[in-house]
């Protein structure tokens, strides 16, 4: 390879991934902290609520699935390969995946057809909402693709994907990993890190603010505006 | 016993003429926003009608409320287990169609039309999309309507109604309806606060007013189903819901909120109850026939010294403990048992209470003859033209007897007062219908005056809120110090 080829690869895997996840964190905790008005799902289901199902509910738990085969993979690989190696196994698990990844791909389409047919939900889309559906739209149609013509994905990522993920934690990225790997597996992983670089800037973050709490709070709430403990306290010093 | 503060309303349907003041007093303060325009935190319905949202007391449909499974209570619309399910798509969520579209007029059409053979028109544009729509329905879609059977049919409250009863409300020439209005109940068990995914909606510890934390709602939208009132509504254009905040600002300053405030009928009252909060789940899994009373029995005598005792070790001031002593609710709803709370079958114990209408009906006409008093002091009642099993279903959870009651006694006290200024009825006949209403003479004059000759500081008794004690209070004084200055406040926008 010559050396240019190299320098790109050094950019877009050994600096942009910094570049995405400082813009990640950075910006996510500043929204936090200065707009967490805005830290909401913007539902339209308000506004549309007929074909919403039809798009929400596949894509969400598609990409749900997905993501989490994806950390799987990234934290536990020895796991994976275990699995993997009685080949109904990883028939059966890269079977699952590319359901779900179909799923998601379904889900997205109705998605966007949604968006640009019905009226009312066109209007509270803004260009960030299109612009991450481009992105999102890619990032499956690439998955397919991988799933499809670079076979056993769930296998080959502990080998390449999971020391370079590392590499990049540990802050001595190790471009070697993904040099040679073919270029749809390349674009999947700018593109991975696109997205991450976009998230703060997009509906993305309600995924940061998933309600878990709810599962095991009490049914109702109280809130006081007066700490009365305290207020006790001080009545009997005086 | 854990005595608490409740802000509680009455609402005196036989007072309201139905002007819709209150209405728009509330739309120009709170909900004139983008996002907002099709919110009415406070509509007046007619009675029979469907309402608004239309239908909004089927549950069948709209899944609002709590309901009893396996003797425990649980929300109808959603729970633990299928929040997570059901997070990506609310299946019992209800779309702007249940509502309306709003709408605005295309005004300059009117003067910047081209010459032509026919009047130009206002064009109804939509506030959401901007373009033009056919008005197919509107908050008040049904208003004064409920003589024609193609509205009043479809009410909820109907169906347990023979046809005899039916025919009693639309004969022709009989049209009969009475006024709604409604607001955020600001309930006991609130279903909007414990079906909230995130937590952002509470009930205020100090005086029970339930509010939408906007910096905590993420649009997971549960509340819009779960309340069976249908009055937490979902801003769709800033993605959090909003409601009802019982222009908090205001009673904070000590004024009545903007609907009670600007109520032409002066049919609203405002004051404080104390409750005993340790027994809410008890009472809402009561049965439907143990509900009123049940209700009525967590709602503690102000002036009982346990309560007072009570009231003080739970914080509450001296101040709060006399207007609750003077409050104008706590005589409509268990001295007098007046009001009833509106479908306390949805179990969510509201705190806003009715006066059941009285049908205006002195005399019906009967083969011909004109039927007056009789020695049956309450016939019309009973062969009202609002029939009984209808406001039962509004007022009693399908139970005639309280509703019953506080109709006789609102009777026995006109007849009352109809004796004294009037004469046209013996004094002794007067005090024979009080004692067959269950009220004595001094009661009849307390309910006349607070009925009829009400002042303002008698229908609002608002107490102080202390925000002296509130946790900002407490802060260091100078904690805020050298920050403040010229800048910038963002507004409550959509997204980044």
């Amino acid at each position: 390879m010559d050396s240019s080829g190299l320098l790109l690869d050094q950019i877009l895997f050994g600096v942009f991934p910094y570049v995405a996840l400082f813009t990640f964190f950075f910006v996510t905790i500043q929204r936090y902290r200065i707009h967490k008005f805005t830290f909401s799902s913007l539902s339209s289901q308000f506004l549309e609520n007929k074909t919403h199902f039809w798009g929400m509910v596949p894509f969400h738990y598609g990409l749900i699935v997905v993501l989490t085969g994806h950390i799987m993979m990234f934290l536990l690989p020895k796991l994976v390969l275990n699995w993997n190696s009685v080949p109904v196994r990883l028939y059966i698990l890269e079977a699952v995946m590319f359901a779900f990844a179909a799923l998601s791909f379904i889900g997205i389409i109705a998605l966007i057809r949604r968006r640009m047919n019905n009226t009312k939900v066109r209007m509270v889309t803004s260009p960030t909402d299109w612009l991450l559906l481009v992105f999102l739209l890619i990032q499956i149609v690439l998955g397919l693709y991988m799933a499809l013509f670079h076979r056993w994905g769930s296998s080959w990522f502990s080998g390449a994907m999971t020391p370079y993920l590392w590499s990049i934690a540990k802050f001595s990225p190790d471009v070697n990993y993904v040099t040679a790997l073919p270029l749809a597996v390349k674009l999947h992983i700018i593109n991975a890190f696109i997205l991450i670089g976009i998230f703060p800037f997009t509906r993305l973050v309600h995924v940061l603010v998933a309600p878990n709490p709810y599962l095991w709070r009490r049914h109702q709430v109280v809130r006081w505006y007066k700490n009365r403990s305290l207020i006790a306290k001080l009545r009997d010093r005086v | 016993m854990n005595v608490r503060s409740q802000i509680a309303m009455t609402f005196h349907l036989d007072k309201c003429i139905g002007c819709h003041t209150c209405s728009i007093a509330c739309k120009n303060i709170w909900t004139d926003r983008k996002g907002t325009e099709y919110m009415w935190w406070n509509n007046v319905e007619t009675k029979p009608g469907t309402g608004y949202p239309a239908l909004w007391e089927d549950q069948e449909k709209f899944k609002g409320g709590w309901e009893k499974n396996k003797g425990k209570l649980r929300l109808k619309s959603t729970g633990k287990a299928r929040i997570v399910a059901n997070i990506f798509h609310n299946p019992s969520q209800p779309s702007m169609d249940d509502y309306y579209e709003p709408w605005t007029y295309d005004y300059q059409n009117l003067f910047n039309a081209p010459e032509g053979d026919d009047q130009p028109t206002a064009k109804p544009i939509s506030m959401v999309t901007g373009e033009y729509i056919d008005i197919e329905s509107g908050p008040n879609w049904d208003d004064d309507l409920s003589g024609t059977p193609a509205y009043a049919k479809n009410d909820p409250n109907l169906s347990t109604l023979t046809e005899q009863q039916r025919q009693q409300l639309s004969a022709i020439e009989q049209m009969v309806f009475f006024y709604f209005p409604r607001i955020c109940n600001h309930c006991l068990n609130p279903a909007c606060v414990a079906s909230c995914p995130s937590g952002a909606l509470y009930k205020r510890g100090e005086d029970g007013i339930v509010l939408v934390d906007q910096k905590r709602c993420r649009a997971w939208r549960s509340c819009i189903a779960a309340c069976p009132y249908k009055k937490v509504f979902y801003n769709w254009s800033t993605g959090k819901s909003e409601k009802c905040i019982l222009c908090y600002p205001r009673i904070e300053t000590g004024q009545a909120p903007a609907c009670f405030h600007s109520c032409v009928g002066r049919i609203r009252y405002l004051g404080v109850l104390l409750y005993d909060a340790d027994r809410i789940e008890e009472i809402a899994r009561l049965s439907d026939e143990g509900l009123i009373e049940g209700h009525r029995s967590m709602i503690l005598d102000p002036n009982d010294d346990k309560v007072i005792a009570g009231a003080r070790a739970n914080g509450i001031q001296e101040s709060v403990i006399k207007a609750a002593q003077e409050s104008p609710v706590y005589q409509f709803v268990k001295v007098w048992k007046l009001a009833l709370p509106p479908h306390i079958e949805f179990r969510t114990l509201p705190m806003l209470f009715y006066v059941p209408p009285m049908s205006p009906v002195m005399a019906a006409q009967k083969d011909g003859k004109l039927k007056s008093v009789t020695d049956e002091f309450f016939h019309d009642i009973e062969e009202s033209r609002v029939p009984l099993e209808f406001l039962a279903n509004l007022f009693g959870a399908g139970q005639t007897e309280p509703v019953l009651y506080a109709l006789k006694k609102q009777k026995a006290v006109r007849w009352y007062r109809r004796a004294v200024t009037v004469g046209d009825i013996t004094m002794e006949t007067a005090k024979k219908m009080l004692a067959a209403a269950d009220c004595s003479v001094e009661e009849a004059e307390a309910i006349y005056k607070l009925t009829s000759l009400c002042t303002v500081d008698d229908r609002f008794v608002i107490p102080p809120s202390h925000r002296e004690e509130a946790l900002e209070a407490l802060q260091d004084p100078m904690v805020r110090k050298q920050e403040a200055g010229f800048g910038f406040v963002s507004g409550p926008h959509r997204g980044l």
